[in-house]
């Protein structure tokens, strides 16, 4: 780890952190680096602000006021109540008023009242109205890249606004008129020439997976597949691409293949859809994140799955939960013939797709699996819900079976467990402060600022209860605490995945 | 009829149509605009009656607002519930004779005023007093609770300390409903009262609160948790999916 150029905030007492005074400008430096022209010019946007960037700005906010009524509700309903203000990781960690969401969603707000409201085209001083300058575009691209979209602030808004809505708009308009951002943009193109985030091509991720087979069977001497296309399989698996390649994802990768193996499952992973993350969902665009979605329909159609099963990550939950059967039809209930194709083939008796923690808990309340949990003694765990999980989606029948369910599996293959301060997780839960588009080196000061909500509620059950292993089941949070531990004094090792417990505890034979 | 009359008389019916107009055309705005993905924030109810209730909680309760903050919540329930009391208590100046829960609810409502203008000051002191909500606050936002201040206190004045001429006024309401013009007593706290009410109307459609009907087509309050069991598409994304097909 280099010296950081900024100050690590520092813990407090208690698990919840006081509410910083505003200090304006506070994060105002950062910004993230700008796509240059091949990937713009990839995903069918400019590379550079035209002459006319502002009529183009303003018109292609006219249409995502037209399509999304989120963003138009949103937009006239706040009342500045000041609900939100203290409730984003991001204000807490930085003191940048600008990061309340409320001063997030006014970025917009001020130039949708000027052109679209009559109080803003009449009396602009009054409504606090102003006009879209390059300066005013600037501020977009700084604060809406440090947005997650984590949604926490819906939680807590009396008309439910959510911020991510708001943010998702702002990075189509700033794409729209060229000011994209490198990380996320070139992500989409990988995804989409490659097939996964990662870059990562067939035949290396035919190597990772025989290496694993290997490592897994000295490991235990069990000879527990990976399959790769195994075209007729049951299930199919869609992972994030992390999962095959980064400490300490590929432990969870391990543990989702010892429970195909103890059920007796026939599945696969695919080449075509080795991505579950879609990066369109941060960008706001539905074409470009139906485009990434459809890899997975087109997968699922070529191998002649009847299940689609998704591993730890949080967004691609997001998207595959809420989203894939409006995009793509993987889901059911759909009339129209093109979903009806797909949805003739899959299996439905399952819902469609499954979560794998909804997987393996059913498997262990059937009393499919096995566990010694003395195995995982050495680890006092506590675990962290993910925001696109807790806030976006669900797993099981019950509304909040997000949060049980993972806990359950925890509680089943392990012995130590301890939850933070309810008022940092479940739907209140702390983004890890990485998520959303934000996980890139360029943005550190603000992943590590952001970080702090969580990390001191994580200090407080390592001090309460010594704590030493952070469960999660998504690949930016692991990617995001794997880096950020170290500057808050932990070490990287204490982060894991739920399926890393599974995989430790799980009985083969 | 005097001039004061007058202007009074077109005031209201303006206002009354920019009122429901606006108002009206916001709604179907809103209708029109569709929500093309399901963004219920989770934990979300899996049945449209449990989404009734979730927002009924939202609307009675102002459930959100109390997870997030009690003293916003304690001064905002004050005042709405308070405004809700007054405005069913003014029900009795549009109606001959008068229904009994109205009548009922005449003391009440009287009193409810107290409530409605402390709740208004609690909030209104936030806007000076805490540093985050100070930053967010327009000159709207202060207008906005001056004139409704402006509108609870003109109001406890007659209701408390210097009557008007009730048996008028209500002829004058009853005679704009009619058509059948009547004279509106000339008393300085009624032409306030109710030259406030009328600006209060006109701005309601272009101004936040808009937050009144937005609510209710709030996506991430109104939409039911059921993705993988019922596929959810707009037109204009169906219309996408045939393009592309």
């Amino acid at each position: 780890m280099a010296a950081p150029d900024f100050e690590i905030p520092q813990f407090q007492e208690h698990a919840v952190l006081d509410i910083p005074k505003i200090k304006e400008g506070a994060m105002s430096h950062i910004k993230s680096f700008v796509a240059g022209q091949s990937a713009q010019e990839y995903l069918g946007y400019p590379w550079e602000l035209g002459e006319n960037w502002k009529e183009r700005a303003i018109e292609r906010m006219g249409e995502v006021l037209k399509k999304y009524r989120s963003v138009r509700v949103f937009l006239d309903a706040c009342v500045h109540c000041g609900a939100c203000t203290d409730k984003c990781h991001y204000y807490l960690g930085t003191a940048d008023p600008k990061n309340m969401p409320v001063a997030r969603q006014e970025l917009m707000r001020k130039v949708y009242r000027r052109y679209f409201t009559f109080g803003g085209k009449y009396f602009p001083w009054l409504v606090g109205a102003e006009d879209l300058t390059e300066e005013v575009l600037n501020d977009w691209y700084n604060y809406y890249h440090e947005c997650s979209e984590c949604r926490r602030c819906s939680v807590f808004c009396p008309y439910g606004i959510d911020t991510a809505e708001i943010t998702m708009a702002g990075r189509e308009i700033l794409n729209y008129v060229g000011m994209g951002q490198k990380y996320s943009n070139e992500i989409l193109v990988k995804v989409q020439k490659v097939g996964n985030n990662l870059g990562l091509p067939g035949p290396a991720l035919e190597d990772t997976l025989a290496g694993l087979e290997e490592d897994i069977e000295a490991d235990t001497g069990v000879p527990v597949k990976l399959p790769l296309d195994q075209k007729g399989a049951e299930i199919l698996l869609v992972t994030p691409s992390a999962d095959f390649f980064s400490e300490p994802h590929v432990e969870s990768l391990i543990g989702y293949a010892k429970v195909f193996h103890a059920a007796g499952a026939s599945w696969t992973l695919s080449s075509l859809a080795s991505e579950a993350g879609n990066f369109g969902l941060f960008n706001g665009n539905y074409e470009t994140m139906r485009k990434v979605a459809m890899r997975i329909r087109d997968a699922a159609l070529e191998l002649g799955v009847k299940r689609i099963i998704v591993g730890e990550c949080g967004h691609a939950w997001r998207v595959a939960y809420s989203y894939w059967n409006t995009l793509t039809g993987i889901g059911y209930g759909g009339e129209d013939p093109y979903s009806q194709m797909l949805q003739k083939q899959l299996d439905h008796r399952y819902p469609q797709p499954m979560h794998i923690c909804e997987y393996t808990w059913d498997l262990i309340q059937k009393g499919v699996l096995k566990f010694d949990k003395s195995k995982n003694d050495h680890r006092i765990i506590t675990f962290h819900d993910s925001c696109n999980v807790a806030r976006a989606s669900r797993m099981g029948n019950e509304p909040g079976g997000q949060f049980t369910i993972p806990r359950n599996i925890i509680r089943a293959v392990a012995n130590n467990f301890y939850d933070m301060d309810p008022n940092t997780i479940g739907e209140s839960t702390y983004c890890c402060g990485g998520g959303g588009g934000l996980l890139t080196d360029d943005l550190m000061e603000v992943r590590v600022k952001g970080a702090l909500p969580r990390m001191n509620a994580f200090n407080a059950v390592v001090q309460q209860n010594g704590v030493n292993f952070l469960a999660l089941i998504c690949a930016i949070c692991k990617a995001q605490f794997t880096k950020v531990f170290p500057y808050y004094g932990f070490d990287m090792s204490m982060v894991g995945g739920v399926h890393q417990l599974v995989s430790t505890a799980i009985e083969l034979d | 009829m005097s001039t004061l009359t007058i202007i009074y008389t077109v005031l209201f019916y303006v206002a009354t149509l920019v009122f429901i107009g606006g108002l009206a055309y916001r709604i179907y705005e809103y209708t029109r605009t569709p929500a093309p993905l399901k963004i219920p924030t989770t934990p979300a109810p899996t049945t449209s009656a449990g989404v009734v209730y979730r927002m009924a909680r939202e609307v009675v309760f102002f459930e959100s607002l109390f997870k997030s903050n009690k003293w916003i919540w304690v001064f905002g329930w004050l005042f709405h519930f308070g405004l809700l009391l007054v405005l069913l208590r003014h029900i009795r100046y549009f109606q001959e004779p008068v229904w009994f829960w109205v009548e009922f609810l005449q003391p009440y409502g009287k009193y409810a005023s107290f409530m409605m203008v402390v709740g208004l000051l609690g909030l209104w002191a936030r806007r000076f007093l805490v540093d985050r909500v100070r930053y967010i606050s327009t000159p709207s936002d202060h207008l906005m609770l001056a004139l409704l201040v402006g509108i609870g206190v003109s109001g406890m004045m007659m209701t408390f300390v210097a009557h008007t001429d009730i048996v008028a006024l209500k002829a004058f309401v009853l005679g704009l409903m009619f058509f059948d013009w009547q004279p509106l007593p000339a008393d300085p706290f009624l032409l306030i009262h109710l030259g406030l009410v009328a600006v209060l109307m006109i701005v309601f459609p272009v101004s936040k609160l808009l937050h009144a009907p937005g609510i209710f087509f709030s996506p991430s309050r109104n939409q039911v948790d059921n993705p993988r069991e019922r596929r959810h598409i707009a037109p204009w994304a169906a219309a996408l999916e045939r393009e592309q097909a």
